[in-house]
Formats: structure tokens, sequence, C-alpha cells
């Protein structure tokens, strides 16, 4: 028995390949959570209906994917040009304080329609200088990007914490580290009245179709991928490397910059250091269930959030835990690996 | 200047120091052997978190430590072997398979822990490692407090990093290990077979990485919370750079890196009214970052680090 | 003499291409039996399968009567096989003992005995005078010493048959002299060798025996004694392709001219002190051993190396901005030595890869938009023109054939008339079909007024097809020679270094 690489990459596996992904994991779960004496079914139905099954649920569901959708981004333009941005969570953070710091300072005096688009141009900027250190390290000393945009994460944590109980603080939080909250003008507006679901989500999807077209229509995309398939052929046809990859990491950065913004500005209206429950990690879930495709990682990030939030409602109905989100989300992205590699490769006897 | 000196005169430094370095000894040498065999293995953060839970679960039910212990390498192997499916039978990314187990190791530990240990404000504790004294040696002045009253894994992480040194450098197996890692086409025409060293190698190195979680737990604290390896797998894979892929550095470079964090602790009460403890805590990982940007251009990886081996294909 | 390796019915093949079919082959104790054939006729897959790194489809290799179990490296050096690969199994961070050692012993005995391996190396070497420093580095090593490892380390694995894939092919003349002697030492004293070449000359120098293989089959055997070289070519062949005739040159102004260029990476001149004269519809060829620094020379001229030293002209003017795309604009076309990794890129579809290099032309985008319309046109229009068969321009790049696909990088730049083209190894690895096709295209575009710089190692394509040639030894450039007034063996000559050798006489007196 051996693996042969298949000629043409047929394009129904590829499009079925997440679904089959995700059954899967779904399966592998499902015995953890026999063994904890829940009945599957159930815990699955309770998790769909705890996602969509009342008009709150859903508007939940989709604030949450809001992040996800930008994190998701982050790491899928990242690493389809091979730099491995492993960094989103600590650029989130950066994006987030960034905003905190500047929407509740004298310039949260802006005029409205001027004020939503600096704070988040300033998020994205924060993300991008963050993104810029493990890659600079990358080209001027070859250091593994990876490592490096892992542990600024945890710099990172430590720096909004320093801020939140330092000179950000909020003197009326009763004592918790908290950020000053942002000028309520810099709030974004909501989508849905009576809910959480804010505008952000449009952004997200916003973001994530320019991120497409970008990538197909553009001359920097055309570039981008040839530097991530072939370092060498790129160099050849004369795309700038070094240049592309700075391009990308703003880009990704940036687009992780913006998520701790938008989550800032949509949602809490301050910082604390518990604001993302790992969204820059579920980000790199997110864009490999995608395949890396950006208009993909809507539908990851909305599957991401959505299990998630559904877990919530299930695990106090059960008595599981609410990590079994978390697995399920993370076998997911190890059985789409094993499901992409076989719409590449088939087994011959 | 005088709060300086005190601090680095104290035995309960230089004891702290050793105590930081074993788990970082543990997944330092882990990663070594992996890479030693040409896979890099990011799963390592998960499989010290995973290590870490087990090993104390296994001892919160009433097994003994040492029962732990084992517990946890089985498991790092387990999570090895998972690692070596995907990343040496299939070939896939060796990046986003690590992440990838990292990722599926942390919430499966988040949630049997849950599971098995429900919910309350102060979680429940075990009974770990009593220091040994070793007889005659502990009893020396300083150095007998220093170094001589650590836990057994301690001891038996610096025994590790002698073994391995052996056995990579001296040993038959080590050498197909290198070679492996170098260049497994090589190794394949000398009648080893590459696909079985790195399946022992990324096994081995995990199990490791899964007792320096558990150390955690059984020995350094007393109890286990999420989030409570706190990097520690990214610094041993900056660390493993840092010392060159030798097990003997690896020791050093833990030691050293250790020795800061010991360091800045005690800093932090002199200094604590000036300077925020953040900065204090962000040391290590800036620490891991500018040794990474100093030795990286010189650094002599395992020319086949990172590269999937498929046999017939070149 | 006894029969010590019988290959028998070996059949392989690799999707829908046949590498071997129903081949048999036997050596005999003490005897040099040399294995000719052209690139593709499938003499490296055949060693291949009776070293075991492939496994055959059909057919049996027997050692001393024994069969082997096929796919198993390891059972074939137990049986005495041992192997001198083309691309060095070897690993550079190692030392020389090391790699010799690997696989040697037991892998869980406790210690490595390196005194006592350090002993039969050194023994081995001194019997076939083979001399070797077992501490060194490997990759300190010159690729003439790192061979030497190779059949150090064959020897030291108590190989009584060893097998030599294309050992000249990195070699010099020198070298590959130094080398042939120890071969027929080595035979003396009761080895049985298998080497495999392309080249004629060897084979009749080296071998007692010669097989012939030709598209997977064994076309036919002969005596050292009973053939002659001519004979042999033509069952290598078969019936040739002709080469393309060349009318008479017409050289005009010069087009590409480097004087005194020294070219410094990592410390090391990789060229030195280079200095060449490249005419508008001439051929300049350039020929040498591989590893001599054609990679950096195309590399220096194709835009993706500047030189530390010395000065390139264009067309008279000192180029300042040696980038691609300030080449391209120029009017430089490129066919890079490595078609595969930078030629064009596997994954991407074939329009892409045929636009990539002027995206930035107003024709193929504008305002940072690709104009993929543009783009598919273009590629749709040479595929017809250059016959490059296979794929559509939406398809994916790696399906094409590396005839094909050259194909299509010769066509994106003939297609826009370049004034100079850069053509590093443009037939290697390609069938007759495809060479005789691009060989003609170069000679069109040469009629055309175009400068075309031929980097090639193969000796046959150069005399072929240039106008004048210089060789390229150790990263120097000799002075060029007309092509109606070169031998074969004034070449040789040249690749080996002779004028080198004598103007450093001359700089010494």
């Amino acid at each position: 028995m051996r693996l042969e690489r298949r000629a043409h990459r047929p394009l129904f596996l590829v499009l079925v390949s997440p679904l089959i992904a995700v059954a899967a994991a779904l399966a592998i779960a499902g015995i953890l959570i026999a063994m904890a004496g829940a009945p599957v079914l159930e815990a699955y139905w309770r998790i769909v209906t705890g996602a969509f099954g009342t008009r709150l649920a859903a508007t939940e569901t989709f604030t949450r994917a809001t992040p996800l959708i930008l994190t998701g981004l982050a790491a899928a333009v990242a690493f389809r040009a091979r730099v491995w941005n492993i960094g989103a969570e600590g650029q989130f953070y950066v994006g987030a304080i960034t905003v905190a710091a500047l929407g509740s300072s004298t310039l949260a005096a802006l005029p409205g329609p001027l004020l939503i688009p600096t704070l988040f141009a300033a998020g994205a900027l924060a993300g991008m200088l963050l993104m810029l250190l493990p890659l600079w390290l990358r080209l001027r000393f070859s250091v593994d990007e990876v490592v490096t945009s892992l542990l600024l994460n945890f710099v990172a944590v430590l720096f909004v914490s320093l801020l939140v109980e330092g000179v950000l603080k909020d003197p009326l939080a009763f004592g918790w580290p908290q950020s000053l909250p942002v000028s309520e003008r810099a709030l974004l507006p909501k989508l849905i009245m009576r809910s959480r679901l804010h505008i952000g989500l449009a952004v997200a999807v916003a973001a994530a179709i320019i991120v497409h077209l970008l990538q197909s229509r553009t001359v920097f995309g055309l570039r981008t991928r040839a530097a991530g398939l072939s370092p060498a052929g790129a160099a050849f046809a004369g795309v700038p490397l070094g240049l592309t990859l700075v391009k990308v990491a703003c880009l990704s950065g940036g687009l992780a910059g913006l998520a701790g913004a938008i989550e800032v500005m949509g949602v809490k209206g301050y910082v604390t250091t518990d604001l993302s429950p790992g969204y820059g990690y579920s980000g790199i879930i997110v864009a490999m269930l995608a395949n890396l495709h950006p208009v993909g990682v809507i539908a990851a990030a909305v599957f991401t959030a959505a299990m998630f939030v559904g877990a919530d409602g299930m695990s106090r109905a059960l008595g599981i835990p609410t990590y079994i989100a978390d697995v399920i989300v993370s076998l997911s992205l190890l059985t789409m690996l094993v499901a992409l590699f076989f719409t590449q490769y088939r087994i011959r006897r | 200047m005088m709060a300086l000196f005190d601090i680095l005169a104290s035995a309960g430094l230089w004891a702290a120091v050793l105590r930081i370095a074993t788990p970082l000894i543990f997944g330092t040498l882990g990663a070594v052997l992996c890479e030693r065999s040409g896979v890099l293995n990011l799963g390592i953060e998960g499989i010290m978190t995973f290590g870490a839970m087990v090993g104390w679960l296994t001892v919160y039910n009433g097994a003994d430590l040492w029962t732990g212990m084992l517990v946890a390498a089985l498991a790092g192997a387990v999570f090895g072997l998972m690692h070596a499916l995907l990343s040496v039978t299939l070939g896939l990314s060796q990046h986003v398979t690590g992440l990838g187990i990292t990722l599926f190791a942390s919430s499966l530990s988040y949630f049997l822990f849950r599971l098995n240990v429900p919910l309350a404000s102060t979680p429940p504790t075990i009974v770990p490692f009593k220091p040994v004294s070793i007889p005659g040696l502990s009893d020396l002045p300083f150095f007998g407090q220093a170094i001589f009253t650590q836990t057994m894994p301690t001891y038996l992480a610096i025994l590790t990093a002698i073994v391995m040194s052996y056995v990579i450098f001296r040993m038959p197996l080590g050498l197909a290990i290198r070679m492996t890692g170098e260049n497994p086409h090589a190794a394949e025409a000398q009648g080893i077979n590459p696909v079985r060293i790195r399946y022992s190698a990324i096994m081995a190195g995990s199990a490791l990485m899964g007792m320096g979680g558990a150390f955690l737990t059984l020995s350094a604290f007393n109890s286990f919370f999420p989030t409570m390896v706190q990097g520690r797998g990214w610094i041993c894979i900056a660390l493993v750079v840092f010392a060159s892929w030798r097990p003997g550095r690896a020791l050093l470079g833990a030691l050293l890196f250790a020795f800061f964090d010991a360091f800045q602790l005690r800093l932090q009460p002199v200094l604590g009214d000036r300077v925020p403890y953040q900065i204090f805590l962000m040391i290590p990982y800036i620490l891991s970052i500018a040794a990474l940007a100093l030795v990286a251009r010189r650094a002599k990886v395992p020319q086949a680090l990172m590269q999937a081996y498929r046999r017939g294909e070149r | 003499m006894t029969t010590v390796l019988a290959l028998s019915g070996i059949s392989k093949r690799f999707g829908d291409i046949i590498a071997n079919e129903n081949i048999s082959i036997a050596l005999r104790k003490g005897e040099i039996l040399a294995l000719l054939g052209e690139n593709g006729a499938g003499k490296t897959t055949l060693m291949s399968i009776l070293f075991g790194h492939y496994t055959a489809d059909s057919g049996t290799v027997r050692v001393d009567d024994v069969e082997l179990p096929s796919g198993k490296p390891r059972a074939a050096i137990r049986a005495g096989v041992g192997m001198v690969h083309q691309h060095f199994s070897l690993a550079p961070n190692l030392t020389v003992l090391n790699n010799v050692m690997t696989g040697t012993e037991k892998l869980w005995s406790f210690k490595s005995d390196t005194a006592a391996a350090r002993t039969k190396l050194l023994g081995i070497s001194q019997r076939f005078g083979l001399s070797v420093n077992p501490d060194a580095r490997l990759g300190d090593l010159s690729v003439g010493e790192q061979q030497r490892v190779e059949i150090l380390r064959a020897l030291y694995n108590d190989a009584r048959i060893l097998i030599l894939d294309e050992p000249t092919a990195v070699l010099t003349n020198i070298e590959a002299e130094r080398l042939f002697s120890t071969l027929k030492e080595m035979a003396k004293q009761g080895l049985s060798l298998i080497f495999i070449s392309h080249k004629l000359d060897e084979v009749m120098a080296a071998a007692d025996r010669i097989v012939v293989l030709r598209g997977g089959k064994v076309a036919a055997e002969r005596r050292v004694g009973e053939t002659s070289k001519a004979e042999l070519a033509e069952l290598m062949v078969g019936h040739r392709v002709t080469r393309p005739i060349r009318d008479a040159a017409t050289p005009g102004a010069v087009a590409l001219e480097a004087t005194g260029v020294t070219v410094r990476r990592g410390g090391v001149d990789r060229l030195k002190d280079i200095s060449f004269r490249l005419c508008e519809g001439e051929i300049l060829g350039i020929i040498g051993v591989s590893g001599n620094g054609q990679a950096v020379l195309s590399h220096l001229v194709s835009g993706l190396a500047e030189p530390s030293i010395g000065n390139i002209r264009l067309f008279g003017e000192p180029l300042a901005n040696l980038g691609v795309r300030a080449l391209i604009e120029s009017g430089i076309g490129r066919i890079p030595e490595d078609r595969n990794n930078e030629g064009a890129i596997g994954e991407m579809a074939i329009w892409e890869n045929t636009v990539l290099e002027r995206i930035w032309t107003p024709a193929f985008s504008k305002y940072g938009l690709v104009n993929r319309k543009a783009g598919i046109a273009f590629a749709q229009r040479i595929i017809g023109e250059f016959d490059v068969r296979g794929g559509r321009p939406t398809s994916r790049t790696r399906l094409l054939s590396g005839g094909n696909m050259q194909k299509l990088i010769l066509g994106r730049n003939l297609h826009v008339r370049p004034r100079i083209l850069i053509a590093a190894q443009p037939t290697r690895g390609l069938d007759e079909g495809a060479v005789a096709a691009i060989h003609a295209r170069i000679l069109e575009a040469r009629k055309q007024g175009t400068a075309v710089l031929l980097i090639s190692e193969d000796l046959d394509e150069v005399i072929g097809l240039a106008d004048r040639i210089q060789a390229i030894v150790k990263g120097r450039l000799s002075p060029p020679v007309a092509a109606e007034t070169a031998d074969p063996r004034m070449l040789g000559l040249m690749m080996a270094g002779e004028w080198l050798q004598s103007e450093e006489a001359g700089h010494a007196s």
C-alpha cells in the first residue's frame, strides 16, 4: 500500500473536504461526550439550537464570528505566502489597547464619521507593527517567525496588562484591572437592535471580500502566491521577495489588529486581559478549515463561533465542560489536514 | 547594589534556578531529539500542558507520583505518534501539524480536567515530590542548599541530558538519528529506515515533553490550572536553537535561562515600587527572542529539518 | 568467470511512463561493465531497483545466485552491493568517518567502535590509494573528495559489487582519469563494477563490456574490443534526429559585455575576474563541468546576482541597476538552469507562469489589477506557436512534461523578440524531439539578430550551436575560441582548466 500523488485535484473533493473533516471531528469528540456519560446526539442538537435556535443565540453567534473572520483572514493571507504568523492573538490585543488609548483620549473629539475609521486604522497599524518585528527578524537574521510571533503573544498580553493596571486603568472600575472606556461616539452602531451584533460583522465580511479580490485579481495577489509557492521561481520572475513578504505581514498583522479594535468598539467598550478567548489561535483553525480561502473563512468562522456559543448552553444542560467546543474545533483542524492531504494524494495498493 | 549581591549570594536563588530549569530541560531535550531526526515538534506546548494535567490527575486519583510521571510520558508519546502520522507518514507541514497538536492537546487537557474535577474556588491539590537530600553533599555549606536539595525529577532531568548526549554522539543509534536529520536519503542508502527513526525520535521526544509538563504539577506546584504552561514550550523551541541542537548545551541554556528568571523573581520585590511587575514577566520571552536573533545566523541547523521524507521522491 | 550479479526481466513503470522494460543483465567477477545510454534511457532507475531504492513491477535481482528481496537497501548492502550515487548520499554536516560508519553497526549497541572503524577505513583507503582525512567535515571537501568518500563507504561495507551512477559528471578530466585507474585497480583485486555513463569516450576507455540501454530496453551488448565509438553512438541514439545546421555567423554590434566581473557570495569568489563579449546575431557558448560557476554566471546575467567588482555593459551602456525587471525592460530573455524551481511554478496556471515576469507591463496589468484575459490569450498564442502540448492556459503547469515546460519558457521569451537571450542548460534532461525543437528555435533567434549566451554542460550541444566558445572552470572564464577551430580534445583541455595553469604560470614568472 502506498500513497500516490493525484494528477488533478478534484474540485468536488476540495469542496467537501471541510465537511468530511468536521464530521470526523464530531464523531471523535462524540466518544468523549459518551465517555462523560451524556447522550451524544442530544448534545450536538443542543449545540445547534444553542447557536442558532433563537434570535438572541444567532446574533450572539455572529457577534462571536466577527473577530474570528478577521483573525482567520489574518492567518489565511499569511499562510498562503508561507509567512507563519501565529501572533494574531498578540496583534489582536495591541490593536484593542491602541483603540482604548486613543478612543478614551482627546482624539475622541473628532467628528463621528472620522473617528471610527481613524480608530480602525490605528488598531490595524498597531497589529502591523507587532507583526513586522518577527518578519524583520526572519529577513535579517533568518529566525523562524513561528516561535518569535508566538512569544510576542505573551509579551503583548503582559503589555496590555501593564497598561490596564497602570496609565490606562479605569478609576471607576472598583479596582478591577480594566482600561478606560472608549468614548461613546467611538462605539459601533448595532446591526440588529436589542442584540450585541454590531456593524463590525459587515466590516469583517467586507474585509473577506476585499482580501479575496486582492488575491485573485491583483498583481499583489499573483506575486504573493508565487512567493509562497516557490521563492526561487518568484525571485527569477522578478518578484521582490522581501517587499512582498513585508506587505503580506502588514496585511496579516493589520487584520488581526483590526479584529481587536472592532471587538473593543463593537462589544465591550474597554479592554481587559481576557478580552479574547483565544481568537488569535482559533483564527489559525478557521483559516485551515477554509483551506486558506478568504470567502471560506466566513463560513469557517461562523462554524467555529457556533461551536463555542452552542457549547455554552449544552454544557449547562448536560454537565459537559464547555471545553468540548475547543476540542471539536481543534480536532477539525487535524482532520482537515488529513482531508486536504487526500485531495492531493490517493492510496494505491 | 547590595541588594543585587544579596540575591546572588542566597542559596535560595540557586535552588530556584534548578527548579525553574527542570521543565525547560525536559522540554528542550525532547525538542532536540525530534529536531535531530528532522522534525520540528511545535506540539510541545500542548503536550506539556497535557502532561501536566494527566500526571496530576493520575496522582489525584490515588496513584503514586512516579506513576503520574510515567502516565505523562506515555501520553506525550501518544501525541508524538499522532504528530508522526501526520508529519512523517503523510508528510504534512510540520508547522501546521505541530500547532494543531498543541491546540488539540491543550483543549483536551482542559476538557478532561474539568470533567474529572468540578469547578471550585480553590483548586484541589496533591502532595508533590519532596526534596531529596543527598547524604554528605546536602550538608555542604551553601552548595548543599543550593544544588543538592532538589526533588528527584530534577536530578532525573540532568541525568537525561547526560544520557542523551551520550546516545546522540557516542552510540550508533545517535548517528542514525543525526544522519536522518541531515539527509534521510543517505540514511536510507545505508540501510537505515528513516521513517522508523523519525517515529521513534518524535515519540521519545514527546514523552520527555510530557514529563516536563508533569514536573510543573507534581513537583513545582501541587495543582493544575489551565494556561499554566505559559509558553514554556515555545521557550524550549527557542532554547534548542540557542543550544545548537546539543543536549549538553540545552542543559546549560535551560539553566542560564532559569537563572535570569529566578533572578528577576527576586528582583521584583526590590524594584517592585518603581518597575511594574509585567516588565519582569516579559523578560523570559524577550530573552528568548533575543537569543534566537543572536544565534540563528550561525546555527548549524539539521539540513533536513522540516523536510518531509518520501521514499523514492527526491 | 563466475556471474556475481544477475538482473533478469526487470520492468518498471512510473504512471504512464515505462522506465524499464524486461531488462536482463549479468555481471561477472572482476569485470567493469558500462551501462551506456542517453538521459532518460532508464539507467538510473535500473540501478535504483538493483539497490532497493525502488521496487520493480516484475523481474528479479540475484547476487551469487541468491535472490535479493525487493525494496530493501539493507539487503543489497549485506549481499555486498555498494552504490556510488550521482547526487551523493552524504551528510555535509557530519565527519567523513561518521558518514562512512552510519548504518554499519547494530543500532542499539552501547558504544560506537570509532577506533576500529578508523583503522578499517584507513586500511581500505591505503589498499586502493584513496587518501582521505577521517575527521574532516564532509561539507569542507571538494566534490572529487566527496565522491571518494562515497566509494570508500561502499568498500567499508565490504562491497564486492560496486555501482557508480554517472561518476564523472561532476569531475574534471584529470580527476576522471584518476577515478578510472582506481576502478581498474579494484577490478584487478577481484571487485566487480558497473558504471553508468552517457559518454562514449569514457566507456571505451574504462570498461571491459558495454550494455547499451535505449528507451528503457537493452539495445545491444558489446565487448570493448569488438566495437567502436561510432557504432555505440548509433546504438545509443537509434536513428538520431539530425542536429540543426548553422548558417555562417554575421555578428552585429556588441550586445552584452562583461569586464573583469567578480561575484562574491558568503566570502567566496563564485565568479572571478571574468570577461566576455557577446554580439548580436551570434551564439557564445560557455562549456564546463557542472558546479564550476555556471549557476552564478546565469544568475548574474539574469539579474539575480550583482557584480562585486567589475561591470556589465548592455549595448555599450553601463548597467546601473541589475534587477530582473531592468534586464527584461532592456530586452533580455532568460531561460533558467533549473526549470522546475526557477523557470516555472508548478502549482500555478500555465498563463500565470507565462506572464509573471512581465506582469508589470500595461499589456497584462493596469492600476495593479491583473488583465487575466490578456494573460490567457498570450499563453494561448505561445502554446500554439511553440507547440506546447499537454495543457490549456488555465491548467496547472506541473502537468506539463519537461520538454513542453521548456518550450513554454522559451516561448514566453522569444515571443517578445528579445535582443539578448540567456539560455542556461536549455535542453538538460529533455528527449531528442524536444531538444531538436529548442535548438531550431535558438538558431532562428540568432538568425533574426538576437545575441545568445548559451551556458551548457552538453558539449555536443555547444559544438552544434555556438559560434564562439569559452570554458568556465572554478569561476573563471577561458579566452574564447572559434567553434570551427575547436575539436573535442581541445575543448576537453579547456574544461580541465589547462589555460588556467598556463595563466597562473605566466603570473608566477
